[in-house]
């Protein structure tokens, strides 16, 4: 599987049984003047987990909200089991986003509700699941990311980071998804919060039958979770004939990558970027990541 | 195309109760102390401001039909809107921003929930049907207000003010003001739902937010009320040729 792979004009709809539950061809997603993703092709297979990395700023989280649905490309496509996300009607794409799990940053739970309403969100949009069931299943999920009951009737404001970021998780496979996304899942927690949500992605791997998308710039996440790894790199840094993935390939060749700044950003040295930051007195990450 | 939006969900799918039922609460019951109270000043400071006027050329009893047609046909509606742009649409786009902010508007997309319908379509609602009644309690605390100060402090005769306002107002004054207030309330749920969906990053973002819906919001409550009084206008002078008169 490697980006840029040549793709035949897979016929958008129909359901296809091929390999790939993902397809992206020629993406580009521009905010106003400024071009965040560019010309970007790849195919992800059911069953990979994917670790798009890259310093911030690059466009990691745009292209993940891009592949969800949740942004709308302004060139270029991309196809979720077969069909094609822009092309659907607003019912057909919630029906498609409900086999989505997307686990944000900040957890993104909703402050007014507890932590079991929170939970059993997902499951209350579905029609005719008895409350007895979304009881169960909730419970079931707190516990399976290690939660105790008591946090059920907590506010969100009420628990840690990483507790919040573990509810995410919980809300997020809550109607077994067929793809779960991560954003930035390890961010802001400490070294051994950080490997407990790496072994919750593991976890849920050997658990469910998943895909999974983690966007994150931490290599130890990136080594360990993660199948396949992709580098993106910030569109405006680079020529324009330059392909904004610098790498697509096995974390263990990370470190053994032709180009240079794959190298430099797997081992953290700033090279030649911080006589740039310096010389030009600030940085350009300021932009979404 | 926002309001265009929420239209189409408004008729497509019932809201869920309990999104409309506390949205209710919050626009409606929370917001009717400060709407009695500036509705009772209003009403007394009229009887203060044009009492002298009046009373120089001998017609003080007379003061309730002017204090109780101002009320009813422009400041009730206008004051309870301003109140409750200030008080909940300000409110409304700060949660909003901060949900837009933390990425919880994403997660209900995310979740199938569509926002629209989740979020705009229960607040839309308890500013349009809650609206004309606290313009209702805006009017009535202003008539006990005015009535109040004129009878009680400057001693008015009590008889002759409730004679004469008594045939001051018509039935079409009440119904103008409440009328506008419909449109009032549209426009500060809409607004202010706008205003937070498209809140920019940061805590500035939200606090920019915030005001910006309360100023929209009101100028144009302004514009909007300009505009129908000349409609309703014309159509109370087709239907009371005479036109009005405080003697």
């Amino acid at each position: 599987m490697t980006a840029t792979a040549t793709i035949n004009e897979p016929d958008m709809n129909t359901k296809d049984t091929a390999a790939d539950l993902i397809v992206v061809d020629d993406l580009t997603v521009e905010f106003g003047d400024t071009t965040i993703l560019k010309d970007i092709s790849l195919l992800i297979g059911r069953g990979e987990t994917v670790a798009i990395i890259g310093e911030s700023g690059c466009g990691k989280t745009v292209l993940l909200k891009t592949l969800v649905g949740l942004i709308k490309p302004t060139r270029g496509t991309v196809s979720f089991d077969g069909r094609q996300l822009q092309r659907l009607s607003l019912a057909a794409l919630t029906r498609t986003r409900r086999r989505f799990g997307f686990v944000f940053q900040n957890a993104a739970l909703f402050d007014s509700m507890t932590i079991f309403d929170n939970v059993a969100f997902p499951l209350r949009q579905e029609k005719n699941v008895s409350a007895d069931e979304i009881a169960r299943r909730v419970m079931r999920h707190l516990s399976e990311v290690g939660l105790p009951s008591d946090v059920a009737d907590k506010r969100p404001a009420e628990l840690s980071g990483g507790m919040r970021k573990r509810v995410g998780l919980a809300r997020a496979l809550i109607l077994q998804p067929e793809l779960v996304v991560y954003d930035e899942p390890t961010t802001g927690l400490d070294p051994i919060m950080s490997d407990v949500i790496n072994e919750l992605i593991l976890d849920t791997r050997r658990r469910y039958p998943v895909t999974s998308i983690v966007v994150t710039h931490d290599m130890h996440t990136t080594r360990k979770v993660a199948d396949r790894a992709l580098m993106l790199y910030p569109r405006a840094r680079l020529e324009a004939d330059e392909p904004q993935v610098l790498f697509d390939g096995p974390p263990s060749q990370l470190e053994h990558a032709e180009d240079r700044r794959v190298r430099q950003f797997v081992r953290g040295e700033a090279g030649e970027r911080l006589d740039e930051l310096t010389k030009h007195g600030n940085g350009s990450s300021g932009q979404a990541s | 195309m926002f309001a265009w939006r929420m239209l189409r969900w408004m008729f497509t799918r019932l809201p869920h109760r309990g999104t409309v039922l506390i949205n209710f609460y919050h626009v409606g019951v929370l917001s009717l102390p400060v709407v009695a109270l500036t509705g009772t000043f209003i009403g007394m400071v009229l009887a203060v401001q044009s009492y002298y006027q009046f009373h120089a050329i001998g017609l003080a009893t007379h003061l309730g039909v002017v204090i109780n047609t101002t009320l009813v046909r422009e400041l009730g509606p206008v004051l309870a809107a301003t109140m409750l742009a200030g008080r909940v649409g300000s409110a409304m786009a700060a949660v909003l921003g901060t949900m837009r902010v933390t990425e919880q508007i994403d997660a209900l997309t995310t979740m199938g929930a569509d926002p629209i319908h989740y979020l705009v379509v229960p607040r839309f609602l308890a500013c349009i049907l809650l609206i004309p009644a606290l313009t209702i309690v805006a009017d009535f605390m202003g008539i006990v207000g005015g009535y109040f100060y004129s009878v009680i402090i400057l001693d008015i005769d009590h008889a002759a003010y409730l004679n004469h306002s008594r045939e001051g107002v018509v039935g079409f004054d009440l119904f103008n003001g409440i009328f506008k207030s419909f449109f009032f309330g549209a426009i500060i749920a809409v607004v202010s739902c706008y205003q937070g969906f498209n809140c920019e990053a940061g805590a500035e973002g939200v606090g920019k937010a915030a005001t910006s819906a309360f100023v929209y919001s009101f100028v144009l409550i302004l514009a909007i009320d300009l505009f129908l009084n000349v409609v309703l206008n014309h159509i109370y002078f087709m239907l009371y040729p005479t036109g009005a008169s405080i003697l």
